[in-house]
């Protein structure tokens, strides 16, 4: 069960796409967990094939928990291989998703139950723990109508589809936010960035493409706020345990609110290296998904920083909360024509307000304006990003 | 294609978009974007269903002739390939 945010203790195994026999890849999704952030999607980080489930649908099982036995390739991975089975085969044995988890806790399955070969192979087919059965056979002896019977039990007690719990996500945000407000020192900087060569490059550029190949301006400011996080490692990354950490690569948090209240905000996977029709494939496919309460894990797991933009309805000045473990959040109100001085003439222009929360144990407001002022700066040649 | 064929789609899309709503009910000349509360991702995916479901390529210079429902049928009309 892999970790899909600092608050997350537990998680529910609502759905496996995988079975026993099954060859998996780097990537595939290969089961929803329910959290209080709704269904997500977990990918494997492993290639191999699938050798057992370990946890059935329904089951609610703590952050570390192995969910299943991939075979990889001998030799292949470096991963020491968590021992969460009975028998101890010789190749390597990776955890089907997450990071390397605790050793299994349960050392129900050495206990063994007897079982038929058919049932097991259901039970496997199914991802069903054996020793949740009640076998009726000569010695408790697990048959093939056991198993059909847990089956039907499981189907009977599935949790809802998968979407979003608004009520849970509320108490997540309340919780992430409290907890960012209490431990944060933030510090708010804003800087007016003026927009017009953004729009006229934008209004040149979506006239020739027909509606599926427009670009938002919101691609240029996530855009534009991951070449500045590049440049400016110390607002992109975690605090940890007392510490900072940069990251490496620039997974931008995009911001996106759900009908009906809630937000979430997934991460774009190195932003910075995106062309701008990619990144808004990119954000038009997780929009999509949201709404359809779809989020595949690592999306939610490692953003290193985040975007929060209001949008042509909202007001013109956002303040953001930094989501831990993060240490900065950029936000920008809509695009609102205002007096501009320019040569000492004033002039009306599109005007975007920008603004920082960053975390004072890391970086100070002197970086921070220059952080800002770079971001402006890059908008001003929308053609380079 | 009729005016009423082409409300019809145009009220499918918006209800795609915005699931909870109930399309049919709303006010056919109140703005779409304040009465649906939608935002120009989900603007853009409603111009992007239109040219799929109809043919027409909406220019975004033409944007605001479909800020309202009466406005969006009148001006797909006109449109229709």
């Amino acid at each position: 069960m892999p970790s899909l945010g600092a608050d997350m203790e537990a998680g529910t195994l609502v759905e496996w796409l995988i079975k026993a026999g099954d060859p998996v890849k780097r990537g595939d999704i290969v089961a929803v967990v329910e959290t209080q952030k709704g269904a997500i999607e977990i990918e494997t980080f492993e290639t191999g094939t699938v050798e057992r489930i370990l946890v059935e649908i329904g089951a609610k099982v703590p952050v570390g928990t192995p969910l299943a036995i991939i075979q990889t390739q001998r030799g292949k991975e470096g991963v020491a291989p968590p021992p969460p089975a009975a028998k101890p085969p010789p190749p390597l044995k990776a955890p089907a998703a997450g990071p390397p988890p605790v050793a299994a806790k349960n050392g129900r399955v050495a206990r063994g139950a007897r079982i038929s070969p058919a049932a097991r192979r259901l039970a496997e087919q199914h991802g069903i723990d054996i020793l949740t059965i009640t076998g009726t056979g000569a010695d408790n002896t697990i048959l093939l109508n056991d198993v059909e019977r847990r089956i039907a039990e499981l189907k009977a007690q599935a949790p809802r589809a998968p979407g979003f719990d608004l009520a849970a996500m509320r108490e997540a945000i309340a919780a992430a936010m409290a907890r960012s407000k209490r431990e944060i020192p933030h510090y708010y900087l804003a800087h007016e960035i003026e927009m017009s060569a953004c729009e006229d490059w934008l209004t040149r550029r979506n006239a020739e493409r027909p509606p599926e190949e427009r670009l938002l301006l919101g691609a240029l400011l996530v855009k534009a706020v991951a070449l500045a996080a590049q440049k400016f490692p110390a607002f992109n990354g975690f605090y940890h345990d007392g510490k900072f950490e940069a990251a490496s690569s620039v997974h931008i948090g995009t911001a996106i609110a759900i009908r009906g209240g809630g937000l979430i905000a997934p991460a774009i996977h190195d932003a910075d290296r995106l062309s701008l029709d990619d990144l808004m494939m990119k954000m038009r496919e997780l929009v999509e998904r949201v709404r359809a309460g779809r989020i595949r894990g690592s999306e939610i797991a490692d953003p290193t920083i985040t975007v929060s933009s209001l949008g042509e309805r909202g007001v013109e000045t956002l303040y953001g909360i930094i989501y831990l473990p993060q240490v900065a959040i950029v936000g920008f109100g809509k695009v609102a024509t205002r007096p501009w001085v320019e040569g000492g003439t004033v002039l009306a222009r599109p005007i975007v307000n920008a603004t920082l929360a960053a975390d004072h144990r890391v970086s100070d407001g002197h970086a921070g304006a220059l952080f800002l002022t770079e971001i402006g700066k890059l908008l001003q040649e929308p053609e380079t990003l | 294609m009729s005016t009423v064929d082409i409300r019809a789609v145009v009220q499918e899309e918006l209800g795609n978009i915005a699931p909870e709503m109930d399309v049919g009910a709303i006010d056919p000349s109140a703005d779409l974007r304040e009465a649906l509360d939608i935002d120009s991702m989900d603007f853009l995916n409603f111009v992007t269903a239109i040219h799929r479901r109809l043919g027409v390529d909406v220019p975004e210079i033409d944007y605001p002739k479909l800020a309202t429902l009466d406005g969006a049928v009148a001006y797909l009309e006109t449109r229709l390939p």
